[in-house]
């Protein structure tokens, strides 16, 4: 058994002046202090990576930085999926007794600590150093290639991508933190400036400074009674030249096996935490984990049904499209909203129901899937 | 491998696209290396792919992150299914669409030599 106890979230945007480290210490104080616990109880310590400040031990940096000495601690690196991969790791360390409350953290300072082009470009290296990055793809490109494909399979336009853009930032208008703040349309997005088609700027996630954190424990510490329930991965490949056909991705793969795992079924979800880097990466997903038909998600964005008040809310924090995109700290925010979403501490976000939930994090050009069911218990 | 040297490919410079076979199993693979990804045999064969193809996804980069590459904007990253059978990335023409026969040769991007797919026929 594994509880999740505390979670803890930065704003996302600008945080100029702050360094990887100041941001991940205020997410993991905030996520500690949620928990009920002192730092000294801390005695596992998973972090991701940060690409403005790489280093070969960042787990045990942070740790003297923060002034935490575990008798458990590295780093994990899965791209996007690293969040859930970092949780699913501290659920069966806690569940195996290695550690009693893991302290899963991610924060980078991307947007102010190097120029957009730097952050474009270190991301591009996910491609392959001989066979594709010389040919000077970007990670919007990998992805734009995908969409092309899914578009012409399955008969999805750039006006259905839209949508979830759209999505996205009605969401994160009625959250303080998100980097965006004002309302866009479907046109909004189709006349933003195209990066690389059919994406366009408006179909990308931003690049964002923020830190986000969480505490894994073997038992809960206070009445937020959060259950991992069950939770597996995927990966079929690292680059989008060796990816297998659409209809044979990971998160087809994952989201089976996390559901024999945890015995969920699709129906029996009321709220959804899917990664969404572009919009193409959230259609594709919620028809692949089965929250929508084949070519039909966006006829769902379009009747209501991912929408606060909808029968599946999705990612009502804003998701990565616009509350933000800081790196592994990126995903992690859409734990943390469903942590409060599952609490009833959403204030006015809050669903009516979100007793069970569906959380999905994509790394590299879908290469690396996590799917993980977190249940409420009384 | 075998002890075969190495056939040279547009990654070193050279005007050409090489994939390996399995001589154990048959597997194809166009990311070099010593051995068989499918099946683990270092038993394979080097050749040089005709250059036709079909392409199965495209996306015309408008946004490049460096000040080499956006002297080339806008570029259309493709990949194509060779008709040897295996997949590959390189450029195209802006106008190409998914199912296009094309045939390949090369052009110089960043000073480097690299695969582009134009129209066949």
């Amino acid at each position: 058994m594994s509880f999740i106890t505390g979670v803890g979230l930065t704003s996302y945007g600008k945080h100029e002046g702050s360094s990887s480290l100041d941001l991940m210490s205020r997410a993991a104080e905030l996520a500690i202090a949620d928990a009920g616990l002192k730092r000294a109880e801390i005695d596992g310590i998973l972090c991701g990576y940060s690409t403005v400040s790489p280093h070969i031990m960042l787990a045990t940096v942070f740790a003297e930085h923060f002034g935490i000495r575990p008798s458990y601690a590295h780093a994990v690196q899965v791209g996007g999926a690293t969040g859930l991969a970092m949780t699913m790791l501290a659920h069966h360390l806690v569940d195996a007794g290695v550690a009693k409350h893991v302290l899963v953290v991610g924060g980078e300072n991307r947007l102010t600590g190097q120029s957009r082009d730097a952050s474009i470009l270190a991301l591009a290296q996910v491609g392959h150093p001989d066979y594709e990055v010389p040919l000077g793809p970007t990670i919007p490109a990998y992805y734009g290639l995908v969409a092309s494909r899914y578009m012409h399979e399955y008969g999805v336009t750039e006006g259905d991508l839209a949508e979830f853009a759209v999505l996205m930032r009605r969401h994160a208008l009625s959250h303080p933190g998100a980097q965006f703040h004002d309302a866009i349309t479907v046109a909004d997005v189709m006349n933003s400036k195209p990066v690389a088609l059919p994406l366009k700027l408006l179909d990308c996630c931003p690049v964002s400074d923020g830190g986000a954190a969480f505490v894994v424990s073997r038992e809960p510490t206070g009445d937020a009674r959060v259950r991992v329930s069950g939770c597996a991965q995927a990966h079929t490949h690292q680059h989008v030249t060796a990816a297998p056909r659409l209809s044979e991705l990971g998160a087809e793969i994952a989201i089976a096996k996390a559901k024999a795992a945890s015995g969920v079924a699709i129906s029996d979800v009321r709220y959804a935490a899917v990664y969404d880097s572009f919009t193409i990466t959230l259609a594709m997903l919620l028809e692949d984990l089965g929250l929508a038909k084949r070519g039909e998600a966006a006829a769902r964005v379009r009747a209501g049904h991912f929408n606060q008040d909808g029968a599946m809310p999705l990612n009502t924090h804003g998701g990565l499209l616009s509350y933000g995109h800081c790196g592994v700290g990126g995903a992690m925010a859409h734990l943390v909203e469903t942590h409060l979403q599952m609490t009833g501490r959403a204030g006015k976000r809050q669903v009516r129901d979100a007793s069970i939930a569906l959380l999905h994090g994509d790394g590299g050009v879908l290469s690396s899937h996590v799917s993980m069911f977190l249940e409420r218990v009384r | 491998m075998s002890g075969e040297p190495v056939m040279a490919d547009w990654t070193k410079g050279e005007p050409a696209i090489v994939y390996q076979s399995c001589k154990a199993c048959g597997g194809l693979q166009y990311f070099r290396r010593g051995f068989c990804a499918v099946c683990g045999s270092a038993d394979l064969g080097e050749h040089r792919a005709g250059g036709e193809g079909t392409v199965y996804a495209t996306s015309l980069v408008l946004r490049a992150a460096t000040p080499e590459t956006r002297a080339h904007v806008p570029y259309n990253i493709v990949l194509v299914d060779t008709a040897e059978g295996f997949r590959m990335m390189a450029h195209g023409d802006n106008d190409l669409a998914i199912g296009d026969k094309v045939i390949a040769h090369f052009e110089r991007f960043t000073g480097r030599l690299v695969p582009y797919f134009a129209k066949s026929k």
